[in-house]
């Protein structure tokens, strides 16, 4: 899909560009060097941990941690991971962009790196979700496609969600295990599974791996996520991104699994997955989008098989994870070279490239019986171990079994059909003649898919060194695993006989197959696909429809509803919670029921007259009554401000008044917004009057203003306590609030002025 | 004395909220010098009240000898009202240059920043107050 | 409002206001009042001089700008707060200084001109406002 990309763009970039080719993939190299050198000390049975203090107020360190489980994925990303840098910078050659790219693909490896060594639950948290953001930068490199845009906002959507209900689960489950840290933690996996929250744990951990590894019903995103440029694609789908998940459940298996949830949920969703995925797999006629359904495939299956509690289930899970990622990043590359040099990826157009590109014809080849499954390759190890996993669980063995076949079936099926058809039979027209990759590209598959054969027929090499340790790990226990190619005459072979059977026929009549598989999927309710889009549609009118409903620019209707949330909110909580304080002490000197009377006068004068002197006369008596209830309760300071101020507001008003139209319209909506409006306020009033009365029963803290009182003469020199509060103990709040009514002064000044200078300008 | 106080900031706070409901934006102006008013009290209130003497230390005294009126709140209500009329005065001013613009003083109508896409939500039944009554 | 008699009698109240609004500003430390109260009255004594002979009149008396006085009295607030700084203090700390003029003592400190800042500020933003106002040409 981005194979054209590079002849778009204008050749040559300068040196710049084409040293960062060649230098890039040296960095995953040498730390696939470095992390190769700690093989020995992990083989032995060691483990290596490091740890800095990062956020000790929260118990969240940046800590790393070494065994056999991290170091294979450790491995797999960075081998891997060279010969995606490498392959990329020719697939790639002469992008504009080529530098970003490099730079997203390095963060992104980062990432899977921090996530699968980190030992802190939080650390490996901000991994995951920095692995999730990375992935939408990658899967929407092509930004200008429409398609990419969306697919990648929906892998960061679906796995960020995931995400979340992650760190929650995360969170519950550090605060179970009182501590953070995977390592202390899977030390003592029986106190978990034996706490009250064990569930929330399990479901919320479950839905991060589930999603991010896109297992049924979350599986829709990664097909789609192959928008990426196929070196992504191929990194991605192999050894990264997807195989976080698998990682976590691996991860978590000394402490969450070997309960009865724990196994059934593992083994029906990843076996409903595995199906459904590999149906899926074999009606696609595009080769980039059958290995996207295979890898889902691949993923339920070893979800199923991490469900397993019994050694056999998990080496088979273990050797698949190593199968899958060489045979998987191989085909993706081939499939990126044969769209590179054909200009399709469109099974139906292709055939007989084997004499044009014999090097990625072998490549493919290999990774395809591999795939398949074939001796001597280590696939076939891979699968003899899953049949024999298979039929050692202790849950259902005959459904995992048989679930099992139907998915390496159409695996035989896909794999045939991505090495027979573009490479054997008649040459067809493509869009461009095709001819050998360079070796940048071909190289990768061929390494790839030739350590897939040498692994097959020295299983030792991998077996003792890598293999145990990563099931002791899973399985926290010792264990002896020895992968052997010959197991002699037994039901697994048996059954692997079998499966290339029902596997060739599937290939054989592929096309009826996807015809029925197309209806199939045309008459369902609805897909995974499809029920994203109508949940963003939905969301988006839901949006939609409440922003008329909040948010409709009414100033009224805002108001209406803080008011009234406030009333609700506020007035709730003081019914509820008994907090409404009824006065006992009604003894009011008789003067002060004068000026209550006179607030109110003026209150009922401003809201029912017409007239705006009158209006301003009721406003000038509210004024005076809350000066003269100042005056009254000991605050002359406070009292003659508020009589100046008033006076300054009857000058304003009466200024601005006559220039703004009468009061002969109030402005409610017809008699029912009358009453409406009515009713809110009446409920604020009475609301903030408990409140009122409610506040003041509460003992009040002095302490502040005893030392005013105490420090005003002797610190400040000043006898007027709320004079020197304000110029010396507070002045920099009286500054900020000078400073305030200055601007209002300059403001105001500026809005009339210029009303006047655009007059006189017409 | 607390339930005087009580009493009269709901009566202000009443009245305040009414009025700012009201389309006519001189009418949610008056609401608003109202519910300073309230707020100032609300504050006044919340430092208890008594009939006492003012928060003023006599002569030769280096504090006040009898228990005198809470000077913290009366602080803050003063600067308070001193910001309360520098927005009122703003907010008059802003109405008056809004008016000469847009011709209108009904909330409703004020929609330069959100126009109304949906139409208007609600039938006003009353008329609006327009320019015409400004003679 | 054209009336002779009315302009004599707001020129006499007027000034006795304005003495008044400074004696207020200089007594507030210790008593009721303060720059706050003080400038509200002197605005009120202008408002009451513009309704009497116009909003020109109350200009040639301030001779000044009111947005200049709004603004100066800002700095002089901001300078009565960092000449604390520069006695090691925090920005407003109250900085006083007693001298004795024929044997009474006259303190003198940084809170009042703080104060002073205030009284300049409100005042000047307050007649701002109001003569923008009255000033309209319609």
């Amino acid at each position: 899909m981005t194979g054209p990309a590079a002849s778009e763009a204008p050749a040559g970039h300068g040196s710049g560009t084409t040293a960062l080719r060649w230098l890039a993939p040296v960095l995953p190299l040498a730390l696939f060097l470095a992390l190769l050198t700690l093989l020995p000390a992990i083989t032995g049975g060691q483990t290596v941990r490091v740890a800095w203090s990062w956020v000790p107020s929260l118990d969240v360190q940046l800590s790393f941690y070494v065994d056999g489980l991290s170091l294979l994925f450790a491995l797999l990303i960075t081998g891997i991971g060279t010969f995606i840098f490498l392959y990329a910078g020719t697939y790639l050659h002469g992008h504009p962009r080529l530098a970003r790219f490099y730079l997203y693909l390095t963060l992104f490896m980062a990432s899977m790196l921090g996530l699968v060594l980190a030992d802190n639950l939080i650390t490996l948290f901000v991994f995951w979700e920095l692995t999730t953001v990375s992935s939408y930068l990658l899967i929407g490199f092509d930004c200008e496609k429409a398609e990419a845009r969306r697919n990648a906002l929906q892998a960061l959507l679906v796995t960020g969600i995931g995400g979340l209900a992650m760190l929650a689960g995360f969170i519950l489950l550090g605060t179970a295990a009182g501590s953070f840290e995977l390592s202390e933690i899977n030390a003592d996996g029986a106190a978990i599974r034996e706490h009250a929250l064990y569930l929330p744990i399990l479901a919320l951990v479950l839905a991060g791996a589930f999603t991010k590894s896109a297992q049924f019903p979350f599986h829709f995103w990664l097909p789609n996520a192959m928008a990426a440029p196929t070196p992504v694609s191929a990194y991605l789908h192999s050894a990264t991104m997807v195989k976080a998940g698998i990682y976590l459940m691996a991860r978590v298996h000394p402490t969450l699994g070997g309960t009865d949830w724990w196994m059934w949920t593992l083994l029906l969703f990843g076996a409903v997955t595995a199906v459904w995925a590999s149906l899926m797999a074999v009606r696609q006629t595009d080769l980039k989008l059958m290995l996207a359904h295979t890898t889902v495939m691949a993923l339920g299956t070893l979800t199923m098989f991490l469900g397993a509690e019994v050694k056999i289930g998990i080496a088979a899970a273990v050797t698949f994870i190593l199968v899958h990622s060489l045979y998987k990043a191989s085909m993706f590359l081939v499939v990126g070279i044969i769209d590179h040099e054909t200009g399709t990826r469109e099974v139906d157009r292709l055939g007989g490239l084997r004499k044009a590109m014999p090097i990625t014809f072998l490549a493919a080849a290999a990774a395809g019986f591999s795939m398949a499954g074939f001796p001597p390759f280590l696939g076939f190890i891979g699968k003899e171990l899953k049949y024999e996993g298979a039929l050692a669980i202790t849950h259902a063995p005959v459904f995992m079994t048989a679930a099992a076949l139907a998915a390496n079936a159409l695996m035989v099926a896909v794999a045939a059909t991505v090495v027979f058809r573009p490479f054997l039979g008649q040459r067809t027209e493509t869009p461009r003649a095709a001819h050998e990759a360079p070796w940048s590209m071909w190289i990768g598959p061929a390494v790839l898919a030739t350590l897939g054969l040498v692994f097959g027929m020295a299983p030792g090499i991998v077996g003792v060194r890598l293999v145990e340790p990563t099931v002791e790990a899973i399985l926290y226990r010792p264990e002896d695993v020895s992968l052997k190619l010959w197991h002699g005459i037994n039901l697994p072979l048996m059954l692997s006989v079998l499966t290339v059977l029902l596997g060739l026929a599937a290939f054989r009549w592929r096309k009826p197959l996807a015809g029925g598989l197309n209806w199939l999927v045309r008459v369902l309710p609805t897909t995974g696909d499809r029920a994203y889009d109508a949940t963003l549609a939905g969301m988006m009118a839901f949006a939609t429809w409440q922003s008329g409903v909040l948010q409709n620019g009414r100033q009224r209707r805002y108001l209406l509803v803080v008011v009234a949330t406030f009333v609700l909110a506020v007035g709730g909580t003081l019914v509820v919670f008994d907090g409404v304080a009824w006065p006992t002490n009604w003894s009011v000197p008789l003067y002060a029921w004068g000026v209550l009377a006179l607030i109110l006068a003026g209150t009922a004068g401003t809201i029912l007259t017409r007239s705006r002197l009158g209006a301003v006369t009721a406003l000038g008596a509210v004024g005076t009554g809350s000066a003269v209830l100042f005056l009254m309760y000991g605050a002359p300071d406070v009292a003659m401000t508020q009589l100046m101020v008033e006076t300054l507001v009857v000058v304003i008003v009466a200024l601005v008044l006559p220039h703004l139209p009468g009061l002969a319209s109030r402005g409610h909506s017809g008699r029912f917004g009358r009453w409406r409006d009515c009713v809110v306020a009446i409920g604020a009033g009475t609301v903030v009057a408990l409140l009122v009365l409610a506040v003041t029963t509460v003992p009040l803290d002095r302490d502040l203003t005893t030392f005013f009182e105490q420090a005003s003469v002797p610190e400040a020199f000043g006898r007027n306590i709320v004079n020197v509060i304000l110029v010396d103990f507070r002045a920099i709040d009286t500054f900020g609030e000078v400073a305030v009514v200055a601007i209002a002064g300059l403001a105001s000044y500026a809005l009339v002025k210029s009303a006047r200078r655009r007059r006189g300008a017409k | 004395m607390d339930a005087l106080l009580a009493l009269t900031v709901g009566v202000l706070v009443s009245g305040a909220v009414y009025l700012m409901l009201s389309r006519h934006l001189v009418r949610f102006l008056f609401g608003l010098i109202l519910l300073s008013n309230a707020a100032n009290l609300v504050i006044f209130a919340s430092g208890r009240t008594t009939l006492a003497l003012p928060p003023l230390v006599p002569d030769g005294l280096e504090a006040p000898a009898v228990t005198v009126a809470n000077a913290l709140p009366q602080a803050l209500i003063l600067t308070a009202i001193v910001i309360g009329f520098g927005l009122l005065a703003f907010a008059m001013v802003l109405a008056y240059r809004a008016y000469q613009s847009l011709g209108t003083v009904d909330t409703d109508a004020m929609r330069v920043a959100e126009p109304d896409v949906n139409g208007a939500g609600e039938a006003a039944e009353e008329p609006a107050p327009a320019r015409s009554e400004a003679a | 409002m054209d009336s002779l008699i009315l302009r004599t009698a707001t020129r006499l109240i007027v000034a006795l206001m304005l003495i008044f609004s400074l004696f207020l500003l200089w007594r507030g430390h210790n008593l009721p009042g303060g720059g706050f109260i003080g400038s509200l009255v002197a605005a009120t004594a202008f408002a009451l001089y513009a309704m009497a002979c116009g909003p020109a009149a109350v200009r040639a008396a301030l001779r000044v700008d009111p947005r200049l006085i709004a603004s100066v009295g800002l700095l002089i607030a901001m300078v009565a707060g960092v000449l604390a700084v520069f006695a090691g203090d925090p920005f407003l700390t109250g900085l006083w200084s007693k001298p004795e003029i024929g044997g009474a003592v006259l303190p003198l400190g940084t809170p009042l001109l703080f104060d002073i800042g205030v009284y300049l500020t409100v005042l000047g933003a307050v007649l701002s406002i109001m003569l923008a106002l009255e000033e309209r040409e319609d």
